[in-house]
């Protein structure tokens, strides 16, 4: 089910500017990796190089390698398309589809991969929902619209209809900023449970949430605005989180930052 | 593993999906083309099919299967069909921009042929219909008269009306206004004619002038100037009212000396564009104002001509000479049109406010 | 721009703190506004109301039936006129040109929006914009003296190939196509600019956040295209399209200059027969007396009211998506 992410050497691009430089790191299956830096360091940027997403942007442009189980996702021959069907993204605004029913939201994917037995459907979408603790909560409005849901509930549609395809690694960009403190609790309880089948990676401006879901947790950084962003250090979340070996990172986790 | 397995026995499996698939080069789209004209092209003269149009019909559509079935075979069925939609979205716009790429070839390249300072300083006085010379003095005379009378109309009623929307208007009589706006927004040319027809001319009496069809422009013409006034004012942050009331400023000084100042800009492109509307209007013109084959000076006194009118008019006369001056007047027509259009956009950014994007 | 975006209620909060001061200066300025929103009401409900009365009196009078008649002899004695042919003609064209406009120019906006190199996109549109302001005289000039002859060839092939239809069966397939149909291109090509200037406003208003929902789970362009843009944008096709309906069903000198007119209500839509109701207008002004006037703006008034019923199902289907869009904004 879940594969390891090998990035090495990549570096990101809007037009000619480089947002993000050089980065390489390792990602294990079945992990939640935190994603945490100052605003506009790249996290976002590098974490849609992931999925081939940085591309869709005019201009984006990639060097380098990111191999998903020894498969390169930037090889010749490598369909983009496919890439994004294997590693599903969850964005930081909650983006159900606005005209479609909480259903077809969640079976959205699937139609497009080939799945089209109304029984198959039914039994993925409860699958999906349940998996995204949201079963319960809309079990009776499944042919209501997507956008009627609370925010909180939008962002775990959201992320049911990205488990829905079975991906092999779960991207989700700051996916409780636009959330109050509950329905954040109710989304990190979920992550907790979807790394037991999904590599998950995670970018947050949130310590105590990168603390708390996250095995291992990488720093960003840029040493100044219109420079690209670089990876500082990524490691075992307890260690980044008491004794980090750069500086910059300390001094960013403890607030002391510029 | 257990997960995988287990995930199986609860729920069908989705179908996953390789990273790398077998993809078209290229220059697959291309190949394509240029394969479905060549072959178009040996079907056109195989068939003796003698129209062009005919060959690129068939140059479109045996692109277009073509496209799916090679797709199909070599990447599947989701790739073909991304592939005919992309194909087809530039065939219709192939499709679409060859007739207004010759509407505009042909303007000016039959436009240019007898257009000179003569055409533009002469009437049609003393010309045969068939014969050749005249130009569109008169006519160019009568539709800057008209448009202009009809802009002293509609611009200050327009404008107002918007003012009246966006700074004084609520309750029922301001959604009356704004839905008759849109109302009037839809009338067709020759309706707006008719009704100065049967009140003008047949209820008051009053023979055809350049006024009348001024007037009918001017009902044309003044939705079109509420609607982007409207939008302008609306875009003129309240602070800046608030700013100046607070200071004690009356109203009716705000919004003169503050608000229209603002939005001037857009104000002004918005009226040029209504303007460059009209000016190409003949209907209201065929049953208003006539036209006329010499120099009537008086808006006010009997027909006048117009420019589209006179392209009408020259069409109508049907022979080669006509053809020729009507060639000519509607290259007038879209030049003056397209300047109009061109000063307005010009104005639209250059005054456009420095806060947006 | 960002008009749509804006908040359209900003001065709700000047309108208060004018309001009990009153000053003379204000008094006449608010008067003067107020006066030519009442003027505008004032004309338009005269207008209705004088072609109102001219039809009726026109129509009391007419010795045939005037919604079955099929010519227009409004100047004879018994009058007899009638408005069947124009009624078809004009709603066929319309027909025709809306089935040939609205997919090309959907096409088109989705080419610029979505398709074209970004380099190409903005000239596109700005030419686009260009071209929707070209005077309709221009596009009946070209349609007589260029598209006509054009398309015989087009007119002959489809009466060989498709005549068993007879929708396309023509009686002199070698004869100038100055038919309803070619009235019907004609006008596509027209209302082109139009459709196509309001759908790619509508297509650019999609939120990226929607179809980057729809690639990321990937789908290929067209299947986001499908899932994220032409939903959301439905209903402002709809209105756009009902737009280039009101613009081709009141169109005058395009269709009097290209259509060969003739009082015979045929289904051969490539015989040159038929009519319009502004070309009929247009057409049969000249001879009329005071009477056959009358009987012309009773026509008018028919295409007034169908219009406003195209228009104001326009602005319904628009003024729903409003509601809609702000609901999930
Ligand atoms: N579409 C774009 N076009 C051009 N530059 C961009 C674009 N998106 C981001 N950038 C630039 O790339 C750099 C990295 O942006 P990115 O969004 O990846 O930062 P981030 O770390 O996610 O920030 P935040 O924490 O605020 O989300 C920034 O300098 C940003 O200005
Ligand atoms: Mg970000």
């Amino acid at each position: 089910m879940a594969k390891r992410i090998d990035v090495s050497g990549l570096s990101a691009y809007y037009g000619g500017f480089r947002a993000i430089d050089d980065i390489s790191m390792n990602i294990e299956p079945r992990t939640v990796t935190a994603f945490i830096g100052p605003s506009g360091c790249g996290k976002s940027t590098f974490l849609r190089t992931l999925n081939r997403m940085h591309e869709v942007t005019p201009g984006g442009r990639v060097e380098g390698k990111v191999l998903l189980d020894d498969e390169n996702l930037y090889g010749p021959g490598v369909d983009p398309v496919s890439v994004r069907r294997t590693v599903g993204m969850v964005f930081q605004r909650p983006n159900p589809f606005p005209t479609m029913s909480v259903y077809d939201n969640v079976a959205a994917g699937l139609k497009l991969n080939g799945v089209k037995k109304k029984s198959d459907l039914d039994t993925i979408v409860e699958k999906s929902l349940r998996g995204a603790n949201l079963w319960n909560e809309v079990k009776d409005r499944l042919n209501k619209p997507g956008s009627g849901l609370s925010g909180g509930q939008q962002q775990r549609l959201c992320i049911a209809r990205a488990i829905a395809v079975e991906p092999q690694v779960l991207l989700m960009d700051e996916p409780c900023s636009a959330l109050d403190p509950i329905s954040t609790l109710a989304i990190e309880d979920l992550i907790g449970e979807l790394k037991e089948r999904f590599t998950i990676v995670i970018v947050t401006h949130n310590m105590q949430q990168a603390a708390r879901v996250s095995d291992r947790t990488a720093f960003f950084n840029l040493s100044a605005v219109g420079q690209p962003g670089k990876l500082i250090e990524i490691d075992d979340t307890e260690r980044i989180f008491s004794n980090p070996s750069v500086q910059a990172t300390e001094d960013y986790i403890s607030g002391r930052f510029g | 593993m257990s997960h995988a397995v287990a995930d199986k026995r609860s729920a069908p499996a989705v179908p996953q999906r390789a990273l790398a698939q077998r993809r078209l080069p290229k220059w697959a789209p291309a190949g394509m083309a240029a394969g479905a004209i060549a072959l178009a092209v040996g079907i056109g003269i195989g068939a003796g099919l003698d129209s062009k149009l005919q060959w690129g019909l068939i140059a479109v559509l045996l692109f277009v299967l073509g496209t799916y079935t090679i797709a199909t075979a070599v990447e599947g069925r989701r790739q073909a069909k991304d592939r005919v939609a992309t194909s087809v979205v530039w065939a219709s716009f192939i499709l679409a921009a060859l007739p207004l790429y010759s509407l505009i070839q042909t303007t000016v390249s039959k436009g240019v042929k007898i257009l000179d300072g003569a055409f533009l300083s002469h009437s049609m006085n003393g010309v045969l219909t068939i014969g050749e010379g005249g130009g569109v003095y008169h006519a160019i005379i009568g539709t800057l008269e008209q448009v202009g009378i009809a802009t002293a109309i509609a611009a200050p009623i327009g404008m107002l009306t918007a003012v009246y929307l966006v700074e004084y208007g609520k309750g029922r009589l301001a959604l009356a206004v704004t839905f008759f706006v849109d109302v009037m927004t839809g009338i067709p040319s020759i309706v707006a004619g008719l009704f100065i027809l049967s009140t003008w001319n047949l209820l008051l009496g009053f023979g055809p002038s350049g006024f009348a069809g001024a007037m009918a422009l001017a009902i044309l013409m003044m939705p079109v100037v509420v609607r982007s006034t409207e939008e302008m004012l609306k875009l003129v942050p309240n602070e800046l009212r608030e700013a100046s009331l607070a200071l004690g400023v009356p109203k009716w000084r705000t919004i003169v000396k503050v608000v229209i100042p603002t939005a001037i800009g857009g104000i002004t492109t918005g009226v040029m564009l209504a303007v460059a509307r009209i000016a190409g209007e003949s209907a209201p013109i065929a049953l208003l104002v006539f036209g006329n084959n010499l120099i009537n000076n008086d808006p006010f006194n009997g027909p006048q001509a117009s420019l589209p009118f006179y392209i009408f008019q020259q069409y109508q006369n049907g022979n080669d000479a006509s053809y020729d001056r009507a060639w000519a007047a509607a290259l007038v027509l879209i030049a003056f049109v397209m300047i109009l259009n061109l000063m307005a956009r010009g104005i639209a950014r250059w005054k456009a406010p420095k806060t947006g994007r | 721009m960002a008009i749509t975006t804006q908040n359209p209620t900003p001065p709700t909060a000047a309108k208060h703190a004018g309001a009990n001061v009153t000053r003379p200066g204000d008094k006449i300025f608010s008067g003067l506004s107020r006066g030519s929103g009442i003027l505008l009401l004032v004309v338009m409900a005269s207008i209705a109301i004088f072609l109102t009365i001219r039809a009726i009196n026109a129509i009391s009078k007419d010795h045939g039936n005037f919604l079955t008649t099929f010519e227009w002899n409004a100047n004879a004695n018994p009058p007899v006129f009638g408005i069947a042919v124009l009624a078809y003609g004009t709603i066929v064209s319309s027909i025709i040109a809306m089935a040939i406009a609205v997919p090309i120019a959907v096409g088109i906006a989705l080419f610029i929006s979505h398709y074209a190199p970004r380099r190409l996109a903005s000239p596109l549109s700005y030419i686009v914009d260009l071209l929707a302001a070209v005077p309709s005289i221009i596009y009946g000039l070209w349609g007589a003296l260029f598209l006509v002859p054009h398309l015989t060839g087009l007119n002959m092939w489809l009466d060989e190939y498709l005549g068993w239809t007879v929708v396309f069966e023509k009686e002199d397939p070698q004869g100038a196509a100055r038919s309803i149909f070619t009235v019907g291109i004609l006008l596509a090509i027209m209302i082109l600019p139009i459709i196509t200037n309001v759908s790619r406003e509508v297509f650019r208003q999609v939120p990226r956040m929607h179809e980057e929902a729809a690639l990321a789970l990937g789908a290929t362009r067209w299947e986001t295209i499908r899932m994220s843009v032409l939903p959301f944008a439905r209903s402002g096709i709809i209105s756009a399209s009902m737009l280039g309906l009101g613009r081709a069903l009141g169109e005058t000198m395009a269709v009097a200059t290209v259509l060969s007119a003739a009082p015979i209500l045929s289904v051969h839509v490539l015989d040159p027969v038929g009519g319009t109701f502004s070309q009929n207008i247009v057409a049969k002004f000249g001879e009329a007396n005071e009477f056959g006037r009358d009987a012309l703006i009773a026509s008018g008034l028919v295409l007034f009211v169908i219009t406003l019923l195209v228009n104001g199902a326009a602005r319904a289907i628009i003024a729903k998506r409003k509601e809609y869009s702000g609901a999930n904004a």
